[in-house]
């Protein structure tokens, strides 16, 4: 080889060895910082996928933000998650990996009830503090000190947040007399069905129907026109999103009359349902947790929203975002307080610092009571009416889902009956 | 060899893998060589009734669950130790495939396979429907505090498997070198035949459903402990069919020893995907696994991994 | 509950179009099992193969599902012919015990239904076809376009199918070798050619039923298993290889499923059809009009 060629490899050479030994440097302390993992089953497929994906960008924005500010402790956080598949039965397995073989050092839940709960037994065998993404009374049967709960439910979940359905169902002219209940055979529908039934006999309801589906039905024809043969006044669903959009298509395909329709339908707030089905909704009452109305302006809401919808509408997940993303922000603004102020991962202590903290979060302030659920409930129902077409700009402003219950933020009165409504 | 060395030497087997199990770094161990286990109880199970009398049972999850739900209502009603509850679980599942067997009896051949198949749902279909173990709603197991003999409650679970995988082993084997091992093996050469020659077929086909039932309810007896959530979707999945069908096939059927090699060969690939995350963790890899396998094998190899053995180790004829 | 009038009338209606359905989706099994014996347990998951193909075709072209399930058949048909070439080579020839080929066609169930997860997931797909949605009303019986639509649809593949086989030359072939295989080959026809005809025809339908039923109801990878008893439930109360047997089985199932989904709740339906099944292999195993 030539002299002149000789030099030049050997100024590259040098010039590589400076700059690996750069690159080690400015690795080295993130290096020996040991991630903080966070391990969760998430539904990214199956019937809740439309919200499980909202709710993984969700907690994504927090990871990213707070390892943007250094990391927890100075650890960066690290996100271990499986799809449930919105399968029940795969959720004692993901979190056995996630605890003995990904060795998370924190544990958050998956979105819904049904995903929820399967997890416990496992959660409680190895002492872990469960954060809670949604679910309806799930600690009711388990009692367990270390689960808390982001939903609005409050401390009583089976009555709270169906009350106000009732109540504003009570206000339609002419007064319900009889009222009709269906759910799917799983756990959120049973424990909302469940409350239903004690809250129609407190009010004198007749309970005219009363029956449940398999959580596979696809065909709710035969079960609306049973319904419909009983006539009741008011129709109580507990549904999950291929229930409830099912429901609606069968009440519009029959031609459904009663005074009020709707109840605990999961999936009518997500984005995806709503385009879908658009006018069909109309005349519906139905739970919801945060609406554009101008009664539920909470600060710093607006910017996690700004943040989140481009980034949703780019990953094909809910593109308004107003139902679980923001809950599940707060949710992990929450653990990351803890963790930081209890200075470690210590689920004990961290349990012990989330009950007896007051924290301010994007969907405002936050109290939890002795069994994990939110001192104070806020679950709203809403009544939508004017949706032409299935855009969804027209979810942006107030006015399609009036909020009619609790009177706290109601921003309009029920109109009746269901079936005058629709058309 | 004679049974009762088989049995002794079984034991001791079974002794040094609990010994080697200890040793694993990890609890998910455990919880793995729990699966594979399972797996090959209930692949023996299958066997004694596939392999060896010829009757192809497409509800080996209906006598599974039968086990796994007679458990939950004895957590609900009756707490006992979990052995026992194996041994009711077994008793269910028993009793149901000799109700099986007499309502099938005339049936031959796919027409048997697919009454076990309606069998099986009509089964979920009530226990779906029964609000005491949940219905659809599944029902949770919360493991109790205290662990009898061992300090973790998997390890234990891992133990009781290890033992009825020891028992249907045993079992299997013994049957085949007895005289209702011949019984079986004349039913399914030639069931005619065997009738005119005097074999009693319809006690001896009760038999075989009647054990193959029960050691398929007993391996189902722990499973809610394990699992510590049961819904029947998960307890009557098919899944347990095509598994139970293919270990057995790919191992080869007429042996006790080839349901052992189906089941650890499968079980243990499947374990490994499971944790590696192949396919990004999706459960429904397992499927393809033992679906890729079956048909593979049932097109090469139809007389399993021991037929090749078998063929390999001939001598040759010049 | 008061049985009101209105509604069994309704839940019969509902069970009759259903059962037109089911009809058009057991006629493949009818073929390969009733008449050639073979036991194609996985035809469910060409079913659902078709509801696939129909959902993708729909949503990226607009297409309507059962013109889309008319354009493929010819490829569900050389799926078909390619099966039973598998088949025939490893098993009929080998003379092996049903057991073998019982085993390679459940693993063949479970691999397309797992193909279909990878691909799709395991999310519910529907298709938008421009009369869904549509519902007939006359006084109480609702006639949903959902269901009209393949009911009519379903008669008119069957009755094609019964003149095919009754009156064309290969369809004649196909009911002998049924019949008497031994007598068609001393007559110098190749039953294995008819045969794979015959399997080619069978996965055809397949296709087609699997466009029906994505325009009924929402589909997703597994639901194929719920099809596999009822497919042999229809088939053998029929009585194997009649059409006129099989298409009132398929009926006769689709009311009875109706009405006790409607009056006694749709989580008793899957045991109507299996215990059909049941009593029927129990008591009468050559079906209502079997031979």
């Amino acid at each position: 080889m030539s002299k002149p060629l000789i030099r030049a490899m050997r100024a590259k050479a040098i010039a590589c060895a400076a700059a690996a030994l750069l690159l080690l440097a400015s690795t080295w302390p993130a290096a020996a910082a040991e991630p903080i993992k966070i391990g969760f089953g998430m539904a990214l497929t199956g019937g809740l996928a439309g919200n499980g994906k909202a709710a993984l960008i969700a907690i994504q924005i927090w990871a990213e933000e707070v390892n943007a500010k250094g990391g927890l402790l100075g650890r960066p956080v690290q996100l271990v998650y499986y799809d449930d598949q919105t399968n029940p039965s795969t959720v004692p397995g993901i979190y056995t990996k996630l605890l003995d073989i990904d060795q998370v050092d924190l544990v958050v839940s998956g979105y819904g009830t049904n995903l929820e709960a399967p997890a416990m037994p496992i959660i409680m065998q190895h002492g872990m503090t469960m954060m809670g993404l949604f679910g309806l009374a799930v600690n009711d049967q388990f009692h367990y000190d270390r689960f808390f709960q982001i939903q609005p439910n409050g401390p009583n979940a089976k009555i709270s947040s169906i009350e106000g359905f009732f109540e504003a169902a009570m206000t339609a002219k002419p007064t319900p007399k009889t009222v009709a209940i269906v759910g799917a055979d799983a756990e959120y529908p049973k424990v909302a069905t469940e409350g239903a039934r004690e809250i129609a006999k407190k009010l004198g309801l007749k309970i005219v129907y009363d029956r449940s589906y398999p959580p596979n039905t696809v065909d709710f024809t035969p079960i609306i026109r049973s319904i419909q043969a009983a006539n009741p006044d008011v129709i109580y669903v507990a549904s999950y999103p291929p229930d409830s959009a099912g429901m609606v298509r069968a009440a519009n395909e029959v031609g459904l009359k009663a005074t009020v329709f709707g109840g605990g339908m999961i999936g009518l707030q997500f984005a995806a349902l709503k385009q879908q089905l658009g006018p069909m909704l109309n005349g519906i009452i139905c739970y919801d947790l945060y609406v554009p109305e101008p009664t539920m302006n909470f600060p710093g809401i607006k910017e996690f929203l700004t943040k989140y919808q481009p980034r949703a509408t780019e990953a094909g997940a809910d593109p308004l975002g107003f139902y679980l993303p923001p809950f599940a922000y707060a949710a992990m603004q929450i653990l990351g307080e803890a963790v930081e102020e209890t200075q470690g991962v210590d689920q004990a202590k961290i349990a012990e610092y989330i009950h007896k903290t007051a924290f301010k979060t994007v969907v405002g302030d936050i109290r939890f009571a002795a069994n994990g659920e939110w001192a104070e409930p806020r679950i709203i129902f809403v009544q939508y009416r004017g949706i032409t077409g299935n855009d969804l700009e027209q979810f942006k402003k107030p006015g399609t889902a009036v909020v009619v219950a609790p009177a706290r933020y109601k921003s309009g009165d029920v109109v009746a009956p269901y079936t005058e409504i629709k058309h | 060899m004679r049974t009762a060395t088989f049995w002794i030497i079984a034991i001791a087997v079974g002794a040094i893998i609990f010994g080697l199990f200890l040793l694993a770094p990890n609890a998910y161990y455990f919880s793995a060589g729990f699966t594979v286990l399972q797996f090959v109880v209930l692949a023996t199970a299958w066997n004694i009734l596939g392999g060896y009398t010829g009757y192809v049972n497409f509800g080996t999850a209906a006598f599974f669950a039968l086990g796994a739900y007679s458990t939950v209502v004895l957590y609900k009603l009756l707490p006992m130790p979990i052995p026992l509850m194996v041994l009711v679980g077994g008793t269910v599942s028993g009793l149901v495939g000799l109700g099986m067997g007499y309502l099938t009896l005339r049936l031959r051949g796919v027409f048997f396979s697919i009454a076990t198949l309606a069998m099986a749902v009509v089964l979920q279909t009530l226990i779906t429907n029964w609000d005491y173990v949940g219905g659809s709603r599944g029902a949770y197991i919360l493991r109790p505090q205290h662990t009898p003999l061992l300090g973790d409650f998997v390890p234990y679970l891992f133990l009781i498997m290890l033992v009825l995988a020891v028992v249907a082993v045993a079992i299997a084997r013994t049957i085949e070198r007895s005289r209702l091992g011949y019984g079986f093996a004349a039913i399914r050469d030639d069931e005619l035949a065997a009738e005119a020659a005097g074999v009693p077929t319809l006690r001896l086909k009760l038999m075989a459903t009647t054990l193959s039932g029960a050691l398929m309810g007993m391996a189902g007896a722990p499973y809610p402990y394990f699992i510590t959530y049961l819904d029947p979707a998960s307890g009557f999945n098919l899944n347990y069919a095509v598994n139970s069908i293919a270990m057995p096939l790919i191992g080869g059927m007429t042996s006790w020893i080839g349901p052992i090699i189906g089941a650890l060969l499968i079980g243990s690939i499947q374990q490994i995907a499971t944790v590696t995350n192949f396919f990004g963790g999706n459960p429904a890899v397992n499927l393809l696994i033992v679906g890729v396998l079956l048909v593979a094998f049932v097109i090469i190899a139809p007389n399993g991994i021991v037929g090749l053995a078998q063929t390999w180790l001939k001598p040759r004829r010049r | 509950m008061a049985i009101s009038l209105d509604l069994l009338l309704g839940a019969v209606v509902a069970g009759i179009l259903l059962g037109g359905f089911y009809a058009a989706v057991t006629v493949g099994v009818s073929i390969s099992f009733g008449m050639l014996d073979i036991v194609n347990i996985a035809h469910p998951a060409f079913i659902i193969l078709g509801s696939y193909i129909a959902y993708i075709v729909n949503t990226h072209f607009g297409l309507d599902p059962i013109l889309t399930s008319i354009i493929v058949a010819p490829a569900f048909y050389a799926l078909g012919a390619a099966v039973y070439q598998v088949y025939h080579l490893v098993f009929e020839r080998r003379g092996d015990e049903s057991l073998r080929g019982l085993a390679f066609f459940f693993g063949l169930l479970f691999i397309t239904e797992v193909g279909l997860i990878l691909v799709f997931g395991v999310d519910y797909r529907f298709v938008d076809a421009v009369y869904v949605g549509t519902t007939l009303h006359y006084g109480p019986i609702d006639l949903p376009l959902r269901m009209l639509v393949p009911f009519v649809c379903s008669m008119a593949l069957l009755a094609g199918l019964q003149l095919f086989l009754s009156r064309s030359f290969i369809g004649r072939a196909i009911m002998a070798v049924s019949q008497d295989s031994l007598a068609l080959q001393l007559m110098s026809a190749s039953p294995a050619r008819i045969k794979r005809i015959a399997f080619g025809i069978s996965i055809a339908t397949a296709g087609v039923a699997g466009a029906f039923l994505i325009i009924i109801q929402p589909v997703e990878p597994s639901i194929g298993r719920d099809y596999i008893g009822r497919v042999f439930a229809i088939c053998v109360m029929g009585g194997l290889g009649s059409f006129p047997g099989m298409l009132a089985a398929a009926l006769l199932l689709g009311v009875v499923e109706s009405i006790t989904a409607t009056f006694y709740g749709p989580s008793w339906s899957p045991a109507v059809a299996f215990g059909f099944l049941l009593l029927t292999l129990a008591f009468r195993p050559s079906g209502i009009m079997g031979r």
